[in-house]
């Protein structure tokens, strides 16, 4: 370096990584300087996640440089990264609930006695000198972090983040789960660390946040750069436009249906933790998009509807009719589908095959007697691979060898089976491919068109838009907005995500009360 | 991988429903038992003389008929491995009751009825209170192993009246332990095959949270799998107290871990969810084979147990090797 400017303390240059079918990050550069708090922001995909597992030591790039201190730095562990002075703060707290705080603070490097014993009194002395550092005066050393609440556990991390001697600490969504004074801590005690020159990635979904505490922030989206500004010197607006500032493409053929009688209606439904009051309807041939933040209560209020977790109170009324849904097998009877976000752990029996699989949740209907009737499960199979264009070597192969569009064609085909009312589709083209996902929209499309009322949980904004007739949005457990397909933009949207009512209400949302 | 094959040739689909009934695994394990009898036969041909042919199934069809419920246990994503010890005492019990003078039909009967009984306690355990059913075997295996060498002190029972031998009748010529094993083995194949509670086990042991979903409950599968294995288990008990004219309270050492290999090695998926009672039937006698040929080459029969560990390994080792094999392929 010829300029008197010190080096960053992390740089990034043309970093990419790929999983099997997803390019994750493509060329994607990051700066972080010492004494400064630098705000990571994207849609869910957008690839933060991978950047900081990369900088963590837990990916490694497939191309690009990460320079630590300007020196080309290489991890080939997690353990690399800490020995670097990297620390990460993950959003799941990652303690030992059955150890002390001191123990968990110095969990990998406990200070030795000799013979390698552990020296307890220092440990004890060093956990209280680490806290006393931070102005937490609260924490008894010696109490087990199974009993913390999750404030207090989370400076835990902080302290054994910093027991490692961390210059650069990365915090993934630290809020997230924090009441109100545990954030005004917390964000003293970064400000804090920052007046000492520790460098701090903080990745939050709240704009507030990002204003109030960072000095600079990076944008990523769909695994690509877009942008880095000063804090104090951008918009919201500007940051909302860098994340979604995407053309909705070619992909989503939705023809627009025409909306019959109300076929699902949800009155005041609530579940602890994440369904708080909620009420929508939906009609025959609708698409419903409900948009949200990963953590919003979208797939729980999934799970309260088709009766995994049923409803504490409120009412669900099924073609004009109060209904019980206490269990999935009643939702089944009643009319209606469930395609599970997980479609591995949740969708697929995955060592059964294709037929098998198709034919799950009619066996019912299936039967002869104590018997499965083969010809008319040999046709149901055979009809959804006609149907869904299913490509497999024949109905008996076994679904773990099918790819995941194919996988996901075959979850789809087994609640169609049931014939069903309504249809309910948790990121339904999470992980497939781009020729399988228009398959996919095309038949979403084709089956709203015959009268099926389908609500469809998505985080990719240009599939809400493309596909929804009507798109809600739900934060912290309950709806917060509500779009028509022609009023919507995905600025709108995605402000009505993230917490800011006034930006929603502007660009023409109706907030429901 | 080519689209689906909608027009399979008539002359196939013979070939491909009988391939769908006997998998893959199945025609190793008969490919092995005819090799074994093949070699070891021209070796010694003492080994294929009728009198060690018939000991070798009869002695092990019991061991075949407790793979059957061990298997379907197995395939549900559980496992039991108390069996051995349940056997002991049903074994017991059957003797006992025909020797004080009890009808013959009630000391066939009564180790079906409690053999039902304590799997179907042990399955409750599993499938309403959530234990983990290794624990819950566990358990039972010391209480049933105890209780027995308590209340017998190892006694060996004889005396036992005329028309109680149930495993030495030979109707048609064929003796009976054949009849069961292979009789209860085409009915529960044929069953878990072709009947919607048969399909359940494989659903729940295959991911038990998508059978929920689509309306299969686990809880009552799981205890409906117990049940039907205390049942073989029962059936296993009496073909074991009636082949000898005096019964030992000590079933053979380590029965429960040849009936869990006889179900492994016959290519039922330790993580459940997959493989078939003609697979497990075939692995008891491929055992059985293997047993009684190392007599033959001269062999200590204590190699048996070294075999069997190794077959264990190389099947497992095999299943695993193929099921990578296709995740690349895809």
């Amino acid at each position: 370096m010829l300029t008197g400017e010190p080096s960053p303390l992390l740089a990034l240059q043309g970093v990419s990584k790929s999983f099997p079918g997803v390019r994750a990050l493509r060329e994607v550069a990051f700066e972080l300087r010492a004494g400064e708090v630098h705000a990571l922001l994207g849609e869910n995909g957008a690839g933060k996640s991978t950047l900081i597992k990369i900088v963590s030591g837990v990916h490694r790039p497939d191309a690009g440089q990460l320079l630590i201190d300007g020196q080309p730095a290489a991890f080939a562990s997690p353990l690399d990264a800490q020995a670097a002075g990297i620390a990460t703060i993950y959003q799941e707290l990652l303690l030992f609930p059955e150890l002390s705080v001191a123990e968990n603070i110095f969990m990998g490097h406990p200070p030795r006695a000799r013979l390698g014993a552990i020296d307890w009194q220092k440990m004890r002395a060093g956990a209280e000198a680490i806290l006393a550092s931070l102005e937490i005066h609260d924490l008894d050393v010696s109490s087990l972090v199974g009993g913390l609440s999750v404030g207090q556990r989370q400076r835990v991390e902080i302290a054994k983040a910093l027991s490692q001697n961390a210059r650069i600490l990365i915090m993934d969504e630290p809020t997230a789960a924090l009441a109100e004074a545990d954030v005004v801590r917390l964000f003293g005690i970064v400000r804090m660390l920052r007046g000492r020159g520790v460098g701090i990635v903080y990745i939050s979904h709240r704009m507030e946040e990002v204003f109030e505490l960072s000095d600079r922030v990076t944008v990523l989206r769909d695994g690509a750069y877009v942008g880095t500004r000063v804090t104090a010197a951008t918009s919201r607006d500007e940051l909302i436009t860098m994340m979604v500032g995407r053309t909705i493409d070619q992909l989503f053929p939705k023809s627009v249906a025409k909306l019959g009688n109300p076929i699902l209606e949800l009155r005041e439904l609530r579940r602890q933790p994440l369904t708080r009051g909620i009420s929508l309807t939906l009609r025959a041939g609708e698409i419903v998009g409900l948009a949200g933040l990963v953590g919003s209560g979208r797939s729980e209020l999934a799970q309260v509807i088709f009766g995994i977790t049923p409803a504490e109170s409120g009412e669900i009324l099924i073609a004009g009719e109060a209904a019980r849904v206490g269990s999935p097998g009643a939702a089944k009877r009643l009319g209606i589908a469930y395609v599970p976000e997980d479609r591995g752990s949740q969708g697929l029996i995955r060592p059964m095959s294709l037929c098998h699989n198709v034919s799950m949740a009619v066996l019912g209907r299936l039967r002869q007697g104590p018997f499965v009737d083969q010809g008319a499960e040999a046709d149901l199979a055979e009809r959804s691979i006609r149907q869904f264009n299913i490509r497999a070597s024949s109905r008996d192969q076994v679904v773990e060898q099918l790819s995941g569009g194919n996988q996901q064609k075959i979850v789809l085909g087994k609640w169609l089976a049931t014939a069903p009312r309504i249809l309910i589709m948790d990121e339904p083209t999470r992980g497939i491919d781009v020729g399988a996902k228009a398959e996919i929209h095309r038949l979403m499309s084709e089956l709203a068109a015959k009268g099926l009322a389908i609500l469809m949980i998505s985080s990719e904004l240009p599939e809400i838009m493309g596909m929804s007739d009507r798109i809600l949005v739900m934060r912290e457990g309950r709806l917060v907005a509500e779009f028509a397909r022609d009023a919507a933009s995905q600025e709108a949207i995605a402000a009505a995500m993230m917490s800011d009512d006034a930006a929603a209400a502007e660009a023409g949302a109706a907030v429901p009360a | 991988m080519s689209t689906a094959s909608l027009a399979r040739g008539s002359s196939n689909a013979l070939g491909a429903q009988l391939k769908r009934l006997v998998g893959g695994q199945e025609m190793i394990l008969l490919l092995c038992i005819l090799a074994i009898f093949l070699i070891v036969g021209s070796l010694n041909p003492r080994f294929i003389a009728e009198r060690n042919l018939s000991s070798i199934f009869l002695g092990n069809a019991y061991v075949a008929v407790a793979a059957i419920g061990m298997s379907m246990v197995i395939i549900s994503g559980n496992i039991d491995i108390s069996v051995g010890s349940l056997i002991g005492v049903l074994a017991t019990i059957s003797g006992t009751l025909a020797v004080n003078g009890y009808p013959i039909i009630v000391a066939w009967l009564a180790p079906l009825l409690i053999g039902v009984l304590v799997t179907g306690f042990m399955g409750y355990l599993v499938a309403y209170l959530r234990m983990p059913s290794i624990v819950v075997s566990l358990g039972m295996l010391s209480i049933l192993k105890g209780g027995l060498i308590s209340v017998t002190s190892g006694a060996w029972i004889s005396n036992l009246p005329a028309g109680y031998a149930l495993a030495q009748l030979r109707p048609m010529g064929v003796p009976m332990p054949i009849w069961f094993m292979v009789g209860l083995t085409i009915l529960a194949a044929w069953w878990m095959r072709y009947t919607a509670a048969g399909r359940s086990i494989y659903a729940v042991g295959g991911n038990a949270e998508a059978a929920l979903l689509s309306g299969i409950s686990p809880r009552r599968t799981v205890m409906m799998v117990f049940l039907i294995h205390g049942l073989f288990v029962g059936i296993a008990s009496v073909l074991f107290a009636t082949q000898l004219a005096v019964i030992q309270s000590t079933v053979p050492p380590n029965l429960e871990l040849t009936i869990i290999t006889a179900s492994v090695v016959g290519g039922v998926s330790i993580l459940g969810g997959a493989g078939t009672v003609i697979g497990s039937t075939l692995a008891a006698v491929l055992l059985a084979a293997i047993g009684s040929s190392l007599i033959f080459i001269n062999l200590s029969p204590y190699w048996l147990r070294a075999v069997q560990g190794a077959l264990i390994l190389v099947t497992v080792l095999a299943d695993l090797l193929r099921r990578r094999r296709q995740a690349r392929r895809r």
